[in-house]
């Protein structure tokens, strides 16, 4: 999923300073996961900025923001409210916030930062495993991705860095290679040299479109 | 005789490593490397060492060059795309640059611009491979080049860790990629670089273990932070003393006579205490 964190509210009411009326959106699918864009941080989020004197014209969690076709019903079916609002304020994630203003005129707002894909140790505990290059090198190393959890991103083996088995980057971290090796020393990245990578960058942005 | 030609030739060589300062008054480098000149053969000029943001090393093994002290010119994998990498290398070539070790890089967190963008866009293997390319007369996309650079190219290996075979591989890796020589991480304990020293024979590449100074226990004890073993017995030598740098120094003085008959040259790291380099050779 995709992990999201709060925008500090400072910077949050400072965006929205000029909105007349403000209708907050959430998310039920990632940020509930990540308790930022649930029904009960859409609440929270709302309350806060009545307290600062906001007019706060509806409130709805969305199930899938980043389904375009989920945010169109959403604003068939908030038509009036949305008429009395000058912006949208979205507790999702980047993907959900652009395909939600993609589909209205009203000044849209991000209350929350995107982070990672990530998976869910337990409630509130993340990892970052994927950083979706869209070049996987997984069936060479173990199914422990060196692109994302080595900070360096190196695909051919570890840096000279690690103190104690540890990265020298996040010192509380594992070094990924000494995973990677405890798990399997003869895991195919230890005898192939692995050419240059593709650049994810280079196909920005990027679509899929069905073929015909 | 040049280093590459040197170690080809089996003479035992010395090499130092000079810190490009930040800024453009080169007067106390020059002064350092004027008194490095007639103990050493080959002088390291780092790459934005620590990821603290220097002056450039293409700059400084110039302005080395010019004073008639060969460098070797370290170039890492942090702050260039492979663009940037290849057309340095190019222009290091015809400043009459030779010797470059090629290596990964501190990460921008550990050093004074900490949101700087870490490139990486190619690893130290692919680094290695990139270099060797330019030498045989191509760019990496395979398009000849109109001049190729002659390079002799070297990459680094780290003796303090564990497990020690990760390493090890990666040093095949390296020679496979096109490094003939290596200069290891700072290594106290000759016993851990046996294998890096088997390895090296085994593929006929040059090894010269590095090897610090210190001007006290405090920055002896320092390194470990870095990862570097160091046997008690010395940081105890270290502690008792009343001079330490000339502690250090004779510390220094025994393990190179113990690796001598085993290793192709010497890396001498001496932070901010350069100048102290020649003491080495007096007990040696």
């Amino acid at each position: 999923m995709i992990v999201t964190k709060q925008k500090p509210i400072e910077d949050i009411l400072k965006a929205l300073q000029n909105e007349k009326g403000i209708f907050v959106v959430g998310c039920a699918d990632c940020a509930t996961s990540c308790s930022t864009g649930g029904e009960k941080e859409v609440q929270a989020m709302a309350e806060t900025l009545q307290k600062k004197g906001h007019k706060i014209t509806g409130t709805f969690v969305i199930d899938v923001p980043c389904d375009e076709r989920m945010d169109k019903i959403f604003f068939r079916k908030f038509q009036k409210e949305l008429s009395q609002s000058t912006a949208i304020l979205v507790l999702a994630c980047g993907a959900g916030i652009n395909a939600i203003a993609k589909n209205t005129d009203l000044k849209v707002y991000s209350g929350l930062d995107s982070l990672f894909v990530g998976t869910t140790e337990r409630l509130g505990n993340f990892n970052e495993y994927c950083s979706l290059c869209g070049d996987c090198i997984l069936n060479e190393t173990e199914a422990i991705c060196p692109v994302t959890r080595c900070p360096k991103g190196f695909v051919n083996g570890p840096c000279g860095g690690a103190i104690n088995g540890m990265c020298e980057v996040h010192t509380d971290k594992q070094c990924l290679w000494v995973s990677i090796y405890e798990k399997n020393n003869k895991a195919p990245v230890f005898s192939k040299m692995i050419p240059y990578r593709k650049n994810r960058k280079l196909n920005q942005p990027q679509t899929i479109r069905k073929a015909k | 005789m040049t280093f590459k030609e040197k170690l080809a030739k089996n003479q035992f060589v010395y090499t130092a490593e000079l810190f490009p300062p930040k800024g453009t008054d080169l007067s106390v480098l020059q002064s350092k490397a004027e008194l490095l000149k007639s103990f050493i053969d080959c002088v390291n000029v780092t790459d934005n060492q620590r990821a603290v943001m220097r002056i450039s090393g293409v700059a400084v093994s110039k302005t080395l060059i010019d004073m008639g002290i060969e460098p070797v010119f370290q170039l890492t994998a942090r702050d260039r795309n492979r663009l940037a990498l290849q057309s340095d290398l190019l222009g290091a070539s015809v400043l009459g640059i030779k010797n470059v070790l090629l290596l990964a890089g501190d990460f921008p967190t550990l050093g004074d611009h900490k949101e700087a963008m870490p490139v990486y866009d190619v690893d130290t293997i692919q680094l290695i491979t990139l270099a060797n390319t330019l030498t045989k007369g191509t760019d990496i996309m395979g398009r000849k080049l109109k001049g190729a650079p002659n390079f002799f190219l070297g990459a680094t290996a780290n003796p303090n860790l564990d497990p020690t075979e990760l390493q090890l591989i990666m040093m095949e890796k390296k020679i496979k990629a096109g490094a003939n020589f290596f200069q290891t991480q700072v290594c106290f304990e000759p016993e851990r670089l046996k294998p890096f020293i088997e390895m090296a024979k085994k593929y006929q590449v040059k090894i010269l273990p590095s090897i610090s100074i210190f001007r006290s226990f405090n920055q002896m004890e320092s390194f470990k932070n870095f990862g570097i073993r160091i046997p008690d017995s010395y940081l105890k030598l270290m502690k008792d003393t009343k001079d330490p740098l000339q502690t250090s120094i004779e510390i220094i003085a025994d393990l190179i006579k113990q690796l001598k008959p085993v290793v192709d040259g010497i890396h001498i790291i001496a932070i901010n205490i350069e100048e102290n380099i020649p003491k080495i050779f007096d007990l040696l």
